[in-house]
């Protein structure tokens, strides 16, 4: 019995001088942390993932209540709508920003390009881009081994099996960047995710001259410059042979795209066009 | 018998051209030679489209601090300069020029078959005529010889190492030229003695070779501090730091160089192509090339002039055989796939290997069985599977702290992984990323 009773004196002992240790080092090392942190992390969608350019969402929630302010500060996976209600939480003016999406400006699959080698290493684009040029040729193509997929937090990026090339799903992607920052080529590019989906975009990266580029690919841009000239807004740069579009000057009114003598300009998520269906009824009566 | 302290794997050594004595390349009618043909920055061209050159000019010349010169090896016009594809497929600037049948040597050249033992330059002349002729490290990695010879102050080399092992199975281009050209190779080293100033040469031969240790060991008795060690044939005995440490039981420390430890190391096609550019005033403008595989038709080692298109080589031997699935540039451990066949040969191609689909085909990737023959194989003492397992998480700094970048991407680990995991793979991954985070945090 008094072994009991010791035991349970000398726990209950423990416990109260612990407990006084405990509660004045609490006092003497408190962090006096901004509650307002706890909040905004809350708000924002707790996905980690580092699109905003911080280790996390806490990272950031830090970042915008320690500054006080929201430039430069996006959260890419809530979009406007989370920012918005930081920014009212916070009494800020959230920055109009559009929805962005990941694209992938390599056309070059095995539709379009001749394999001339068969690459057996490790699976990984960044071997692949130290090793060789690509299976069809194009040093500047995608390599489709799927680095990008395997580093897609939102398992928003599939392997097309008819392309060989990464797909997209707009749907799931949040424009983190991530891909962008994996892909050793550079072929995949954060843009504007444009109305109703909409997009016009340059599907090659290549800077080589014309007839080089076009041997290795069909769809390859061959710096030709008739887009340029076609279109009414200053959105199109050539440089080193190859054309880019500005998304933010594109009013996507799709000149360009029959302009392009390769096809190396896509548009996509337009509805069909009325002029082709009638030439196809055409053919088939 | 003396060997390097750990690791290391018996590859099958397949040396079935031991006995083809090294015959001329025919000169070529087009021929592409590129701008930089070495480790470092790019040389500037001093030539321009539509001249004539001659054989042994200089075409480019040394812009930079690890640089080497380009000099033509042929005589004919500059068609263009422009950008050509190398074996992996990426474009480079190269000279394009169409080549005149007979070869006018420039002037100063000693193009004759004699052999010229007097060596009347001073170590510091030496060192210069080394770098005007563009003389770069014929081992593989085809580092400017001469950089290596700009000893840092502090430092004092005490042994010259020539490296004449040839552990790389199938590659018989030095020990040929060891079998033919030895008194020119004696001469060269000491030449390379005289501009390092010491008295000490060690030559590494494998004992494979009986014959090349029999004739080197005899001919080192005319000289004075040469001696010729046979090691064991084990590879990688001939990879530099391995090297170092059979012949000196001196280990090099991580990050640091050869020198550091007292040492220069040069392989013996270096070691005659210096006899050849301070005796005879010959620039580096042809190599000698092992041509071989099991199915090649006709097996050779060919004198080869740089910029010779690799497809014309092959026809000359016989041309592709029937089930070819592989055709390397340089041995079967460390060599580089060719992916372009038209490419032409630069300084450094000591060999053209054509395997079979049987034989180059990889084994099928299976999960990793923690067996350890991977770190029991490592010749630097590394852990292959656990840095693989860092880099295929994408941890570089993790594989930083591993020491991913004393990898010598010698092979060991993927010969011996018993699942075929891709070690080497993503070891040289781990190398170039940890590359690239050193190169961003300096600039910071």
């Amino acid at each position: 019995m008094s072994i009991i009773f010791y035991s349970v004196l000398v726990l209950v002992l423990t416990g109260v001088i612990a407990a006084v240790i405990l509660f004045f080092v609490a006092k003497k090392f408190n962090v006096i942390e901004d509650p307002r942190i706890d909040v905004v992390c809350e708000i924002l969608p707790g996905a980690n993932c580092g699109g905003c350019g911080f280790a996390g969402c806490r990272a950031l929630a830090e970042k915008i209540v320690n500054d006080n302010s929201l430039d430069n500060l996006f959260c890419p996976v809530g979009g406007k709508d989370i920012m918005q209600q930081v920014a009212s939480y916070m009494n800020l003016e959230a920055e109009e920003t559009q929805p962005k999406v990941a694209v992938v400006r390599c056309f070059g699959g095995k539709e379009n390009t001749k394999q001339r080698v068969r690459y057996e290493g490790v699976r990984d684009c960044l071997y692949a881009d130290m090793t060789f040029s690509s299976e069809g040729g194009c040093p500047n193509a995608c390599l489709a081994l799927g680095s990008c997929v395997k580093v897609c937090p939102f398992d928003a990026i599939r392997m097309d099996e008819t392309t060989s090339l990464p797909k997209i799903d707009e749907d799931k992607c949040v424009a983190c960047g991530i891909c962008e920052k994996t892909c050793p080529r550079k072929v995949i590019e954060i843009r504007n995710k444009g109305i109703k989906n909409r997009k016009v975009f340059v599907g090659c990266v290549n800077k080589e001259k014309g007839a080089l580029a076009k041997k290795n690919c069909e769809v390859s841009c061959i710096g030709c410059g008739k887009c340029q000239k076609a279109c009414s807004f200053d959105a199109i740069v050539v440089e080193n042979n190859l054309a880019y579009i500005d998304y933010n000057k594109c009013k996507l009114c799709r000149k360009c795209v029959n302009e392009c003598p390769t096809g190396a300009i896509k548009e996509m998520n337009f509805p069909p066009k009325k002029e082709n269906t009638q030439v196809e009824i055409k053919e088939i009566a | 018998m003396r060997t390097f302290r750990k690791g290391g794997v018996h590859p099958q050594e397949n040396k079935l051209t031991n006995d083809c004595i090294i015959e001329n390349f025919p000169l070529p009618n087009k021929a592409v030679v590129f701008v930089s043909q070495h480790l470092g920055s790019p040389s500037l061209p001093v030539v321009k489209k539509g001249d004539r050159v001659r054989t042994g000019q200089l075409l480019a010349k040394i812009d930079g601090f690890i640089c080497a010169n380009t000099h033509s090896p042929y005589t004919g016009t500059i068609s263009k300069i422009d950008l050509a594809e190398d074996f992996t497929g990426y474009k480079k600037m190269a000279f394009y020029i169409d080549v005149e049948e007979n070869d006018e040597w420039e002037e100063g050249i000693d193009n004759s078959e004699d052999l010229v033992e007097q060596i009347k330059l001073s170590s510091e002349e030496i060192i210069e005529k080394i770098k005007q002729m563009g003389i770069v490290g014929l081992g593989g990695a085809a580092f400017p010889t001469h950089v290596k010879y700009m000893i840092p102050e502090g430092k004092k080399a005490e042994y010259l190492i020539v490296n004449a092992v040839e552990c790389e199975p199938y590659l018989t281009s030095d020990y040929r030229l060891m079998q033919e050209k030895i008194k020119e190779c004696f001469i060269g080293i000491e030449i390379l003695k005289k501009a390092l100033k010491v008295d000490k040469a060690l030559i590494g031969i494998e004992k494979n070779k009986p014959d090349a240790i029999n004739s080197f060991t005899l001919m080192a008795k005319n000289y004075k501090g040469i001696e010729v060690v046979g090691l064991k044939t084990k590879y990688p005995q001939g990879a530099e730091k391995q090297l170092i440490y059979a012949l000196t039981k001196r280990e090099v420390p991580s990050g640091k160089l050869p020198i550091d430890v007292g040492c220069v190391v040069n392989n013996i096609g270096t070691v005659q192509a210096v006899y050849s550019a301070v005796q005879k005033n010959q620039p580096l403008i042809s190599n000698v090339l092992t041509l071989t595989g099991k199915n090649v038709k006709q097996r050779k080692n060919l004198l080869v002039r740089v910029g010779t298109p690799i497809n014309s080589i092959i026809e000359y031997c016989g041309g592709l055989p029937e089930d070819t699935g592989k055709i390397i540039s340089g041995g079967p451990m460390m060599g580089k796939a060719i992916t372009e066949l038209s490419a032409p040969t630069v300084k450094t191609t000591s060999s053209i290997l054509i395997m079979s689909k049987k034989e180059s085909s990889r084994k099928e990737e299976t999960p990793c069985l923690r067996c350890g023959k991977c770190i029991d194989a490592c010749p630097m003492g590394l852990e292959p599977v656990h840095i693989a397992q860092l880099a295929e998480n994408r941890l570089w700094e993790e594989t930083e702290k591993n020491a991913a970048m004393d990898c010598i991407e010698c092979g060991c680990c993927l010969f011996t992984c018993p699942a075929g995991r891709p070690l080497l793979d993503l070891l040289r991954i781990s190398k170039n990323q940890v590359a690239t985070l050193r190169r961003q945090r300096a600039q910071r």
